[in-house]
């Protein structure tokens, strides 16, 4: 019999996270009431975090299969086909909420628990990326965000020893409240040495690998379900403690056993730790755990059995083990210093029991605690459309040359440096294209292959148009990737939102959801792994509604080049050379970072992508670096055509001279428009001709716009802008406003 | 060239090192467990990697510096065998007692990864050979706590009997703080022991090794002593 002491109330059950409703559900489906330990392991497993319980019914609409797919969603990471026997082990996952209350410590861990979910697969990890958002510059809690959580990010991945070699930042008042850390992570496996969670085999040993269990982390995934109050200061007890130090160990002892062939299954102890990795294995597998606490290795003395099942507590891993292996696997464990306990078995029965101290602590039905836990559909309304901004209705508030100096040095648009040089972007040996460019190039082993990475989204644009927004990060992806001339192969989705019980944030994310979907269709690009971090907003104090996030659906995507050596970088190669922008430029400046951070407003309809033309401008760019014809190539996104321009420019030291604006649209829209499925492209001159011919059979619009050279970048009439000049604009901003002296708020 | 690596538990860069050593001697390096109490026979180069040996949570390489396989390695280099400790390897160098000084915080106190200069200061060493005295090299840092410091008789002694290797520099060489990106004194980046066997350095020679990938600065000192120790062999 299991004891019931404290008794569960109304308030116990309200501070664990369930609705009346659902704790309802616990009671008819175990037909008593529970013990304490058992509503924490509900609380743990029905959690939006664990469960996905609101995302659920529309993730399942998302396209997940392809040729090359060989793990789709539900496992710990997506993995894909990358030839030769190779595979691509990848994924994203948020840290949100810890890294608010406490940066250095969530985005160290949401780092760790990123690594633990590739490696769990058999994969080692050759690449880190992020996607941050921090709140307005000029909030007072942003610059101490930020350092935290670029600090954070480094200090983990630069001692576990893998390479970040990419990612994106940006600042918006809306993220004032809820800062929001993305962390992706590659690894390379063999295809056919792949580790999944589903146990197999009735009696077979569960073995506890890793760091010791304490107190940290308790109720972790429970915080991360919830929106933020005057209480999220008080919330830090619950973010745990990163040590990459151990998951360095962890990593090549797990590497060591899989190889060796010790494993049946393996999970990592990531959100609601040994509760959610127990329940996950058993039920993947349809089969029953039995958990004896008791031999759970423990840092604290005293813990009792609900501390043990909630604790996460980070570098820990659960195995099934192949029985005859146990000498062997634990020789390795022993020799890398980690802990290793046999804490239990499979069992046929499909009920989750857990044992401490000669008591049952709890006996639940393990498929209702996991792959059958509750799911909703929730109500959602869609906003309504914003109208067309005409590009004549901005008035240009300065000059064309001005508004580049101004918004290179904007906190969206200019360089992130001061981030990058703090991650370890080269450990390992194979980073072909550094930070800085459209998407980071890794070899591969030892080549030729090698693999183009990048992280997506425009917010504003989601916010204005989610279906657009949604479309629109999946493409701006697809295009980074083919701008450095590889085939965009799959992509993970970290989607952060506000709280989804209201249908207008609900309405976002299905719109989003339908956007990414249509995206990913029409340009194969399968969804292979993700991560859902909702709640994500603050209630201030006299408000009735919390402050949501942007819609932020983060894209991560990876792209196969069978020779890295053919990769295409943004800087200009050489004076003298064509510059060629591929695709149509409208001035399309509603939602653009000209119209927000120079006019200050943020209106209109986002730029619609047309995904037809997406794809051909796309494969036409690509087939021009890849037949060496291309020097440079670059996407053009946020800040349009100069910004591109300048970058290239930049990246380079080499200037350029660009023909006028067409007289059909205004200049600063001309320049300054976010028009999609744009690149820029150099050619050296005497090749001008074929590739305008090239273009035309392959009906893709391209025009000849100027010449690269000199000292200075010139924009048609406008005054020449030296380069040196654009540089130190664009360099300054980040480390002066780190270092304090730009005027905050 | 017999090259052995020492791995410590937490040191993440042996991979990048033992790719290197093979592909400019042609030679696999042994790999070499801490634990171990003896370096493999025949071994005329230890190496002593990059990374966070024991996570660096005490002063950087004071663990390491302690392990079973240091005695071995104190051993070898008083024999007059060659040492290259590189980044944590030389923080460990410096904690073991084989080289003077210690490795501090950078002065901005956060953590660098970037492209630095080198100048290089002599070419009579075995280290060092591949390379002409006042030469510029280009060579990525991966650091937290590169800032080198000893006290004014050290570092007299260092400079006066010429035992400093590189110093950072702009890219035509000249001593400037702006391009001493850690603050170290005298803008040292790498030292040699009184004997000037044993190197303790920074920055990361063993990443800038193939065109495929850009720079290829780093190759002299490991061609150099390829050269050396395959012409004594």
């Amino acid at each position: 019999m299991i004891s019931n002491s404290p008794k569960i109330t109304p308030e116990l059950v309200a501070e664990h996270g369930l609705k009346p409703d659902e704790y309802q559900r616990v009671l008819d489906l175990i037909g008593r009431e529970p013990s304490l330990t058992e509503l924490g392991i509900f609380s743990a497993m029905w959690n939006e975090h664990c469960s996905y319980k609101s995302s659920k019914v529309h993730l399942r609409t998302l396209p997940t299969k392809g040729p090359w797919v060989i793990q789709g969603p539900g496992e710990n990471a997506g993995v894909i086909d990358i030839g030769d026997g190779l595979a691509c082990v990848f994924k994203m996952e948020s840290h949100n909420h810890p890294s608010y209350i406490e940066p250095y410590q969530g985005a160290a861990t949401g780092v760790g628990g990123i690594l633990r979910d590739v490696f769990t697969m058999g994969a080692r990890p050759i690449a880190c990326l992020n996607a941050l958002s921090f709140g307005d510059p000029k909030h007072p809690k942003t610059r101490h965000l930020v350092s935290g959580v670029v600090a954070g990010i480094g200090g983990y991945g630069n001692s576990f020893g893998v390479p970040t070699v990419g990612g994106s930042v940006r600042f918006h008042a809306r993220y004032d409240g809820n800062n929001l850390v993305n962390a992706m992570a590659v690894g390379i496996a063999q295809k056919d040495k792949i580790f999944y969670a589903a146990a197999s085999g009735v009696g077979m040993p569960i073995v506890y690998l890793g760091s010791k269990t304490g107190r940290d982390g308790i109720h972790g995934a429970s915080m991360a379900s919830a929106e933020f109050g005057e209480d999220s200061e008080a919330k830090r007890p619950t973010v745990q403690v990163g040590d990459p130090f151990s998951e360095k160990l962890l990593l090549e002892a797990c590497l060591e056993i899989m190889h060796k062939g010790c494993v049946i299954a393996i999970q990592d102890m990531g959100a609601a730790g040994l509760t959610c990795s127990a329940v996950e294995m058993g039920a993947k597998g349809d089969l029953g755990v039995t958990l004896d606490l008791d031999k759970v290795p423990c840092r604290e003395q005293g813990m009792n059995a609900y501390e043990m099942m909630l604790s996460e507590s980070q570098e820990r891993m659960l195995m099934v083990l192949k029985p005859e292996k146990e000498k062997e696997a634990e020789a390795i464990f022993r020799k890398w210093g980690l802990d290793f306990a046999i804490v239990g078995e499979t069992t046929p029965g499909k009920r989750f029991i857990v044992r401490h101290g000669g008591d049952v602590m709890a006996d639940l039905p393990i498929k209702e605690l996991g792959d059958q836990a509750p799911e909703y559909k929730r109500p959602w309304v869609n906003a309504a459309k914003p109208a067309v901004l005409d590009a004549d209705e901005v008035e240009a508030p300065m000059g064309v040359a001005d508004a580049l100096e101004k918004l290179i040095a904007t906190p969206d648009l200019c360089s992130k440096r001061w981030v990058w040089e703090q991650y370890d972007h080269i450990i390992l040996g194979n980073t072909v294209q550094r930070p800085g460019g459209d998407a980071a190039v890794v070899r591969v082993e030892n080549g030729p292959k090698g693999l183009a990475l990048t992280t997506d989204v425009t917010p504003r644009y989601c916010e204005a148009d989610p279906f657009e927004g949604g479309k629109q990060a999946v493409a701006e992806c697809w295009r980074n990737l083919t701008a450095v001339g590889a085939r965009p192969l799959a992509v993970t989705d970290n989607l952060n939102f506000g709280n989804p019980e209201r249908p207008e944030i609900m309405g976002q994310f299905v719109g989003c959801i339908r956007g990414i979907a249509e995206a990913c269709k029409a340009l194969a690009f399968p969804v292979v792994s993700g991560n859902v971090s909702l709640y994500n907003e603050t209630k201030f104090p006299g408000e009735d509604l919390g402050r949501a996030i942007l819609p932020t659906p983060s894209i991560g995507g990876v792209g196969l080049l069978d020779d890295f050596t053919k990769s295409a970088t943004l800087a200009f190669k050489r004076a003298g050379e064509a510059i060629l922008l591929v695709g149509e430029t409208t001035g399309w400046l509603g939602q653009s970072v000209y119209l927000r951070d120079l006019c200050g407003r943020e209106e209109g309809a986002p730029p619609p992508v047309d995904l037809v033309e997406e794809r051909e401008n796309g494969d036409f760019v690509r087939a021009l670096i890849l037949d060496g014809t291309a020097t440079a190539a670059h996407d053009l996104s946020d800040g349009g055509l100069a910004v591109a321009l300048a970058e290239m420019a930049m990246a380079s030291g080499i200037g350029a001279a660009l023909t006028a604006a067409p007289d059909d649209i205004p200049a600063h829209a001309y320049w300054f428009g976010e028009d999609q499925a744009r690149y820029l492209v150099s050619v050296p001159a005497a090749q001008v001709k074929a590739v305008l011919e090239r273009a035309q059979a392959a009906s893709v619009p391209v025009w000849a716009i100027g010449t690269t050279g000199g000292d200075a970048l010139t924009l048609g009439d406008e005054r020449p802008i030296l380069v040196t000049i654009l540089r130190e604009r664009f360099e300054g901003w980040l480390p002066a406003y780190m270092a304090g002296e730009l005027p905050q708020a | 060239m017999k090259s052995a690596v020492v791995v410590f538990p937490g040191i993440n860069r042996e991979r990048d090192m033992a790719r290197t050593l093979a592909l400019i001697s042609g030679r696999e390096p042994a790999m070499v467990w801490h634990a171990d109490t003896a370096l493999p026979a025949g071994t005329d180069l230890v190496v002593i990697p990059g990374g966070f040996s024991y996570g660096d949570y005490l002063r950087c390489g004071a663990i390491a510096a302690r392990s079973p396989i240091m005695d071995a390695v104190r051993g070898f280099a008083a024999q007059g065998g060659l040492v290259l400790g590189v980044c944590n390897g030389f923080q460990i160098l410096c904690e073991a007692g084989l080289l003077p000084g210690v490795l501090m915080r950078n002065e901005n106190l956060r953590f660098i990864c970037r492209d630095v200069y080198l100048r290089v200061e002599r070419s009579d060493t075995p280290f060092t050979r591949g390379y002409n005295a006042g030469q510029v090299i280009r060579v990525p840092v991966a650091h937290g706590e590169g800032n080198y410091i000893a006290d004014g008789e050290t570092i007299a002694r260092l400079e006066g009997e010429g035992r400093v290797m590189f110093r950072y520099s702009s890219p035509d060489g000249m001593i400037d703080p702006n391009w001493n990106h850690n603050g170290a004194i005298n803008a040292i980046a790498g030292i040699v022991n009184e004997r000037g066997n044993v190197l303790g350095m920074m920055p990361h020679p063993e990443n800038h090794v193939e065109s495929a990938l850009g720079v290829t600065d780093g190759r002299g000192l490991f061609a150099g002593l390829v050269e050396v120790l395959d012409r004594a062999a």
